[in-house]
């Protein structure tokens, strides 16, 4: 704007960046610090080394369960999420009755999210044993099949977490439909003259046209998957034999529990350290793979 | 489409081309059908939990696991009113003014601070603003696990801890990049024209940020407001971390008492108490949902 101080920007700014040092920039510095250190609370925290992460690496067998846990349930969720969102935005966006409702109802169970009420809701869902069947077991026997075990089963109990993030793919599947109503209608007719059928159509058309949306999705729910609380805190405590003890519930526990202050930001660290590079393998490689049309999503 | 004329005269290629027609519009139908049983049953999927859980809380505890079905055989209440008096010397009404009580300052503060420093990116020129911006993008991928210890610790060191600030004071900084982001890509799209006639007419930035660009901005500023809304209700480890007096817990950290301290028995009260936590969220969402469903879309929502 034409005549203004060529700070006015900045200060409208101010809260931001007082707020990006205070809560974001020094916090991030501090926790990288902190894992080198031990830190109780009780007295000043001391400086140690690398003791930390070589204790995380050699010697702390939940931190090995915790990682892989979370690595299975990361790779899991995140790329069936993606598919499934991406399916049903395909379908939602043809034009049929009632289209709208179904979009609407699609996005209800996102919309609760993380929230505890939904959380207590599926540990009754997938209730089972003890003569107390929840909905899903019900469910499978009037189908006839034998009630399953959700979590009483370590390799069951990650799978209904799991499937508590997959019911919820409806921010992901708005952000694919937006996408695929911007495909320009043109692109499809000319397909059409050239006789390519729907699958073709799909994968040589639709899908590199919204490869940057596939790339955000794909790098929000990595984001978010790894930080997945709520769920395997409220359904199954971390359990059973630690099956879904997922590494931001180790990192509470040693910290706000144990007040392990420093050992928690070591366990952090190891924990950005990959998201670090999935994202960057992931920003590396969408130059292979994402196609960007004029300069439309940063 | 061109309208199929019938003459009377019909050739051989014109018999063909109908025929091929009406192959093509059994296709459609096929194709529709097979769309609608896949969206009715992924609905089915989406809603069904939802709505029993409707129907069990006015189940007794004995009914809840004896059938899938929604209508309660003989509907009762006590699992409302034995749920809201809590284990607790509180109620469950102290727990949703505590969640209000968190919730309207953390609205206020984000819808201030993100509309700000969200015209200050869209509007100004100044030095480091690219580096500035980058950081908000920084912040969005940022995983908050990383900072929260030495956030702890910050607000242990200003004796925050057990009250309501920690939870208020990063929002009115314009903590939640992601809203400051939506709002940047929504500031871009509106012409400047109006703004640019103010200043002429001797407004400063004060004013055409108040007078023209707030009201231009408010579909956005709603959808800002709706999704701080919904992620404030759900939140859960924030209180978790910095509330430890059960008189200050949000709903969130009473319903999680609540599934603590009864056993198995008690369920017809937790499922009572938990359609009451999602009801203010799913109705704020059938009041509004166009303006979730253009912020998404607007500039991509986690969640």
């Amino acid at each position: 704007m034409g005549g203004e101080n060529r700070f006015m920007g900045l200060a409208y700014l101010s809260p931001y960046i007082i707020g990006l040092l205070l809560f974001t920039a020094v916090p991030f510095v501090a926790s990288f610090v902190l894992s080198f250190t031990d830190y109780s609370l009780m007295s000043a925290p001391h400086f140690v080394g690398l003791k930390n992460y070589i204790k995380l690496f050699t010697g702390d067998r939940t931190f090995n369960k915790s990682l892989s846990v979370t690595l299975i349930y990361v790779f899991s969720t995140v790329p069936l999420k993606l598919a499934f969102a991406l399916f049903i935005a395909v379908i939602l966006n043809y034009k049929l009755k009632f289209i709208n409702f179904f979009r609407t109802a699609f996005y209800v169970p996102s919309i609760l999210g993380g929230s505890i009420a939904i959380a207590v809701l599926w540990r009754y869902l997938f209730q089972s044993g003890g003569g107390h069947e929840g909905l899903v077991n019900m469910a499978l026997m009037a189908a006839g099949f034998e009630p399953v075990n959700w979590f009483g089963d370590p390799t069951n109990a990650l799978f209904t977490i799991t499937l508590l993030r997959l019911w919820q793919f409806g921010s992901a599947m708005v952000i694919f439909l937006a996408a695929l109503q911007s495909v320009d209608n043109s692109l499809y007719e000319a397909a059409a003259i050239d006789g390519a059928g729907k699958w073709r159509t799909f994968f040589f058309i639709t899908l590199p046209l919204i490869t940057p949306v596939i790339f955000f999705n794909l790098i929000m729910q990595t984001v978010q998957a790894f930080q997945e609380f709520n769920g395997p805190y409220i359904i199954t405590k971390g359990g059973p034999l630690k099956a879904t003890y997922l590494l931001p519930l180790y990192i509470y526990d040693e910290a706000f529990k144990h007040f392990k202050m420093g050992y928690a930001s070591a366990i952090a660290w190891v924990m950005f350290a990959i998201i670090m590079v999935l994202t960057l393998i992931a920003f590396w490689s969408s130059r292979h793979w994402v196609y960007y049309a004029g300069d439309k999503r940063s | 489409m061109t309208e199929q004329t019938l003459s009377s005269t019909l050739s051989a290629r014109d018999l063909e081309a109908i025929e091929a027609r009406k192959r093509e519009q059994r296709k459609v139908l096929i194709s529709s059908i097979f769309r609608y049983i896949i969206l009715f049953a992924v609905g089915l999927i989406m809603l069904y939990p939802l709505i029993w859980l409707v129907g069990a809380s006015f189940k007794t505890n004995a009914e809840i696991f004896s059938g899938a079905g929604f209508w309660p055989r003989s509907p009762t209440l006590s699992g409302y009113v034995e749920g809201w008096k809590t284990s607790t010397p509180y109620t469950f009404g102290r727990f949703f003014l505590n969640t209000f009580l968190i919730l309207i300052p953390k609205l206020i503060g984000t819808a201030i601070s993100a509309t700000a420093v969200a015209y200050g990116f869209a509007r100004f020129e100044f030095p480091g603003k690219k580096i500035l911006f980058a950081s908000l993008i920084a912040i969005l991928l940022l995983p908050n696990v990383v900072t929260r210890i030495p956030q702890y610790l910050l607000f242990r060191e200003f004796g925050w801890l057990d009250s309501f600030l920690p939870l208020w004071v990063p929002s009115a900084f314009a903590g939640d990049a992601f809203f400051v982001f939506m709002l940047v890509q929504f500031l871009r799209a509106i012409p400047r024209d109006m703004e640019e006639a103010a200043r002429v007419d001797g407004a400063n930035s004060w004013q055409t940020l108040i007078f023209i660009v707030v009201p231009l901005l408010t579909p956005a500023l709603i959808s800002v407001c709706l999704f701080q809304f919904m992620w404030s209700m759900n939140d859960f480890l924030g209180p978790l971390i910095y509330i430890s007096s059960v008189d200050k817990y949000p709903v969130s950290l009473a319903l999680k008492l609540s599934i603590d301290t009864t056993e198995a028995f008690d369920w017809n009260k937790i499922l009572a108490m938990s359609v009451l936590t999602i009801a203010p969220a799913l109705i704020v969402f059938f009041m509004a949902q166009k303006y979730f469903i253009e912020g998404i879309s607007a500039g991509g929502v986690k969640g």
